[in-house]
């Protein structure tokens, strides 16, 4: 088969990834985040998953994508031609996928932007005002998500390093927790902090959403369909079951009971945690990956969180800086060459594999953490980052919106 | 005329609003309400930590019967609401001064 002819198995394997992943944001994350506030929120939190999905899918196809992906300028940016896709047509090949249309890797990589910004919205919901959230999400993409995809994934200097990253564990995960983090901390914390989810129904369809769309998102990492994107399948499969059931029994030694949301959170911390490494480890590293990352995330939620005192509102750094971050660890030791050739680890002989996902990781936590504190300080100064303390106490679909989830 | 407040659980109003009819006892004014006794609620655990949930969903009835028919309208619903554990609820008995039927503008037992 020739390696730069347009493949249909592979187009219309993309086609469905594409869709897939479009599923977990909205209305995945949006009914995951939904379910967890109370109710006074809950359209609040819907809309800044829909409006965030709308708005980086407006702006990829005009610039943000050519940034990102187009030809590779000194390692650092793509040369931003052919704005508006003007000039290509529906018979051009990715450049990067060659056997796959570019419009369809285009939508492919723009629902993977939609929904890194749409998960930092679970650490601010119920104080954000959401004209900022309209100016923050266009410009952190713009500012945050399309360097760091392009070093990655776009051919920029980290690729050429040699840095592993699959699906999205540092470019996505860590990169939206760490922004997470610091936006939640410049907010300040909410008057009533408690976690009382309103209807966790609510979350446990989100988080199914999430991980039947995950399928796409790394199985379609593959860009083709075949050996690789089956293998990175099984491996994500793997890795959320064991994150569910390790979550499981860390609940039951600490309370005595098994919780729902418990387990949704650690099937969505195994997804987190597969997603750098699913095309290159085995099941077994799936099997350890997926176990392993509940621990972490607990630990962040439980420990970290009230020792620091930050109101990480639906704790998105717990879940996805930190599993994002041990998930893109493991990739350095599990990556097996007979799974991916592209990738050697600790545990197969390359060390190096471990300097290469530190220097990535390091990349991301100081690029997004810096531009997300500069981009709250610009936001606050200018339009106002937080909501009246009333508007904050009544609620934000009354008080910003003028509409209520529930009419009883 | 008395009015019986009886404060009962939520999952408890169909069979005791039918015992009820059972007994020809068929007006009845239902709210939803939320409210706690003595045990002050439950605990809920999310994410590892503790919430004490401190007010529980309870359905309210209010009724108005003659003076006779109180202590059939009381036990009936006893019998039905009981179950024996915490969270019952409680009935709440009071005197009341008249009745008005707006369609007729008749009073007292008359209007019950």
């Amino acid at each position: 088969m020739d390696p730069t002819a347009l493949n249909s198995g592979d187009t219309a394997w993309m086609l469905t990834s594409t869709a897939l992943v479009m599923l977990m944001t909205v209305p995945g994350v949006a009914l995951y985040y939904g379910g967890l506030v109370k109710k006074e929120n809950v359209l609040n939190t819907l809309f800044m998953s829909l409006i965030a999905f709308s708005i980086t899918s407006v702006i990829w196809v005009i610039y943000a994508y050519q940034l990102a992906f187009g030809t590779d300028v000194g390692g650092l940016i793509g040369n931003g031609a052919n704005l508006f896709f003007s000039g290509i047509s529906s018979t051009t090949l990715a450049p990067l996928a060659p056997t796959i249309p570019i419009t369809i890797y285009a939508a492919f990589e723009l629902v993977f932007a939609a929904i890194t910004v749409a998960l930092i919205s679970g650490a601010v919901v119920g104080r954000m005002k959401f004209k900022a959230w309209l100016a923050f999400v266009p410009l952190w993409i713009t500012i945050v998500y399309v360097p760091i995809s392009h070093w990655v994934w776009g051919g920029g200097w980290l690729a050429k390093l040699g840095a592993l990253d699959f699906a999205g564990g540092t470019v996505v995960h860590l990169d939206c927790g760490i922004a997470a983090l610091v936006l939640c901390i410049y907010l300040g914390s909410r008057k009533d902090i408690r976690l009382l989810p309103h209807n966790l129904g609510y979350s446990v369809i989100g988080a199914a959403l999430l991980w039947f769309g995950w399928f796409g998102f790394n199985a379609g990492s593959a860009l083709a369909a075949g050996g690789l994107a089956s293998s990175a399948f099984l491996a994500t499969n793997t890795a959320t079951a064991a994150g569910m059931i390790s979550w499981m029994i860390i609940d039951i030694i600490k309370t005595g009971k098994p919780t729902v949301l418990g387990a949704i959170t650690g099937a969505v911390c195994g997804l987190v945690a597969i997603t750098p490494a699913c095309g290159y480890v085995t099941v077994t590293g799936a099997l350890i990956i997926g176990f392993a990352t509940s621990f972490f995330s607990y630990y962040a939620m439980t420990w970290l969180k009230p020792r620091f005192g930050y109101d990480d509102s639906l704790d998105v750094f717990a879940v996805h800086g930190i599993s994002g971050l041990w998930g893109a660890l493991a990739t350095g030791l599990f990556a097996a060459p007979f799974i991916n050739s592209l990738g050697v680890g600790l545990f197969y002989g390359n060390p190096m594999q471990m300097v290469w996902q530190l220097i990535d990781i390091g990349t991301v936590v100081v690029w997004s953490g810096g531009w997300t504190l500069v981009l709250a300080y610009v936001l606050d100064k200018t339009i106002g980052l937080r909501v009246e303390q009333e508007e904050e106490n009544e609620g934000l679909d009354i008080t910003l919106h003028e509409e209520s989830g529930y009419r009883i | 005329m008395k009015e019986i407040t009886a404060i009962i659980r939520p999952d408890k109003l169909e069979v005791v609003k039918n015992a009820l009819q059972e007994i020809k006892c068929n007006g009845v004014t239902v709210t939803e309400v939320k409210g706690r006794g003595r045990q002050l609620g439950v605990t809920e655990s999310y994410r590892g930590r503790d919430y004490k949930v401190d007010l529980l969903p309870k359905t309210r009835l209010e009724i108005i019967v003659n003076d006779k028919d109180a202590d059939d309208v009381i036990d009936t619903i006893l019998k039905t609401a009981q179950t024996g554990d915490i969270g019952d609820g409680k009935i709440f008995i009071s005197p009341v001064e008249d009745v008005v039927r707006i369609r007729t503008g008749e009073r007292g037992e008359k209007a019950v």
